[in-house]
């Protein structure tokens, strides 16, 4: 009998898995943090995390506030530079990245600079901040988000930070480093891969319970669907008792 | 997306040639740089000038000489925003007879707190459509920041190309001369002035910090002039029992403020918590226009200084609860 979670539990269980032990990973606050430091608890205690503002492999006392805070280096390997750090990227060191955005298109392609026209924005967003580095550096890139048809569109309104841009090849043409890219994105409703053809979003897993249809509808652009479709594995009762008493006690993301 | 140049507007001359021709005059000598925050915003920080903070948002910033920029009402300010949260919150709620403070952006993260949620004042300042943005990475104005540190005027990158954000950019596309290989050139960017907050300075503005240092040690030597505050004065002779320590050295330094909790409401390593009451508090005021305009006369225009603020802000009590939060959070 699997124990009960909810949507974001569900999340940052299936995040976690995804993160193989002795990889790297460059993360953010929230979610993301918490998917790496699940992941560490369990099946990945070598897991090298990473975070922009020159925390590397800290062994993080509390959950981050801030991507640059003191608990980001608390017993570091090192305190650097941020550009140490997305130097790393560049070079190839740095396995996975974590992020999220506004918007996100069947290409993987992340908005996080505005919404509306870009002259006159109906909701000026914060910008890139280290996503489009992260995305373009990283090996492989991991986006967390809520699914609904407001964010997973078919036009963004600004390309701020690289999928697959506008299909296959698209990245080395414009420069960006060989064989990187989005590789799945995790939401309250399915695990996304990217078919190795077209390079568009395809759903690889459904979470328990959830319909193909419910994808379709809370998706505003043409999804496909792999092959092999599975149900994504519910979190266990390990997972759910580490990250509801070690990783999140106070609940400011799985409360969310 | 085969754009070979950003369309966005470069603020700052990326020639190093203008950056040695200021430099070749800068003070070299050993001098007592120490003064107050008044006095440091007073001598160098003008209209027009182009500003950059140190640190990381919400850590390690020099909240006080930021503060102090509001209360004198410097104007036509150009700003570099890699991961500014806090600090660009502090300057986009000044006013300068009617019209914003800060008005051209280079812009990589601004407007948000990251998890805390986005600035309805940093929102409305930029939707207003009187600031002029560039849109950057953290890495670009970081690897900026080098490249005038270094004293070339660009260096390049493998990032920003084929999106919007490349568009927005004033970066340039260049070959590789040796690989062929399409790189994003990023111009040099010398700020005018900048803030920078660090553990430990001596008279002279030999400085040491703790923690990350962002992007504070290519900062320190891109600009022009710099400020610093420190948590804590410290005598020549320590800055020279331990030189391996020195990051910032007095070479690049204008101004030496002694501020302790200089990074308040932000976290400073190994010495207090950022305080997430106080930060919360400011993005609640600012939903509402009056109610934020009464607010900044109570905390930034009615006090006399940085002083003030910390003891409205609770004084020593309060200070000592994030110093305790710090030691614990982080087991020290």
């Amino acid at each position: 009998m699997a124990a009960e979670y909810n949507a974001m539990e569900l999340m940052i269980c299936t995040a976690a898995r995804l993160l193989e032990n002795g990889s790297t990973v460059g993360v953010g606050t929230g979610a993301p943090c918490a998917a790496a430091m699940l992941a560490q608890c369990t099946h990945a205690p070598d897991l090298f995390v990473v975070f922009e503002g020159g925390g590397l492999a800290p062994q993080l006392p509390s959950m981050p506030i801030s991507v640059g805070d003191s608990r980001t280096s608390h017993r570091a390997l090192m305190a650097t530079t941020m550009g140490d750090v997305f130097e790393t990227a560049q070079r190839g060191l740095i396995d996975y990245t974590f992020l999220g955005g506004a918007q996100i298109d069947p290409f993987g392609n992340l908005n996080s600079t505005v919404i509306g026209d870009y002259q006159q924005p109906r909701v000026r967003l914060p910008g890139s901040g280290g996503a489009n580095d992260f995305a373009s550096f990283c090996w492989r890139t991991l986006v967390l988000t809520p699914h609904d048809r407001r964010r997973f569109v078919e036009q963004l309104d600004f390309l701020t930070t690289p999928g697959y841009l506008d299909g296959p090849g698209a990245r080395e043409r414009a420069g960006l480093a060989a064989d990187t890219g989005p590789y799945k994105v995790i939401t309250d409703l399915a695990v996304m891969g990217f078919d190795p053809e077209s390079k568009r979003m395809q759903v690889e897993s459904l979470h328990p319970g959830v319909e193909w249809g419910q994808v379709e509808e809370h998706t505003a652009f043409a999804m496909l669907q792999a092959p092999d479709l599975v149900e994504t594995a519910a979190p266990t009762d390990r997972q759910l008792d580490l990250l509801r008493h070690q990783v999140d006690p106070y609940r400011y993301i799985i409360g969310r | 997306m085969d754009q070979d140049a950003g369309a966005g507007p470069l603020f700052t001359d990326p020639d190093p040639e203008q950056a040695r021709a200021f430099f070749r005059h800068k003070e070299r000598a050993l001098v007592d740089k120490r003064m107050s925050v008044r006095q440091a915003v007073e001598r160098f920080v003008g209209d027009g000038d182009y500003l950059a903070s140190g640190g990381f948002g919400t850590n390690r910033i020099a909240t006080a000489p930021l503060h102090e920029i509001v209360r004198q009402g410097r104007c036509d300010l150009g700003f570099a925003g890699h991961t500014t949260t806090h600090d660009f919150q502090i300057l986009a709620a000044g006013q300068h007879r009617g019209r914003p403070l800060v008005n051209r952006l280079d812009c990589a993260y601004t407007v948000g707190l990251e998890a805390r949620g986005l600035s309805p004042q940093g929102r409305r300042l930029l939707e207003s459509g009187q600031v002029e943005i560039c849109e950057w990475t953290n890495y670009a104005l970081a690897l900026r920041l080098r490249a005038a540190a270094t004293g070339v005027p660009f260096l390049p990158a493998r990032h920003m190309l084929g999106t919007d954000t490349w568009s927005h950019s004033a970066a340039r596309l260049i070959e590789c001369p040796f690989t062929g290989r399409r790189l994003a050139a990023l111009p040099a960017l010398y700020p005018d002035v900048a803030l920078i907050h660090v553990h430990e300075s001596d008279p002279h503005g030999n400085c040491r910090i703790r923690g990350v240092s962002v992007a504070d040690l290519d900062l320190a030597r891109a600009a022009k002039r710099v400020i610093i505050t420190a948590e804590r004065l410290v005598g020549n002779e320590e800055i020279r029992a331990a030189p391996e320590r020195t990051v910032i050295p007095s070479l690049c330094v204008d101004a030496v403020c002694h501020v302790p909790y200089g990074s308040y409401p932000g976290n400073m390593a190994e010495c207090y918590f950022s305080d997430e009451d106080h930060l919360a508090r400011w993005l609640r005021e600012e939903r509402d226009e009056a109610g934020f305009a009464a607010f900044l006369q109570t905390f930034i225009y009615g006090v006399e200084d940085f002083a003030d603020y910390l003891e409205l802000c609770g004084g020593a009590a309060r200070l000592e609860g994030l110093a305790e939060l710090e030691r614990g959070s982080n087991g020290r």
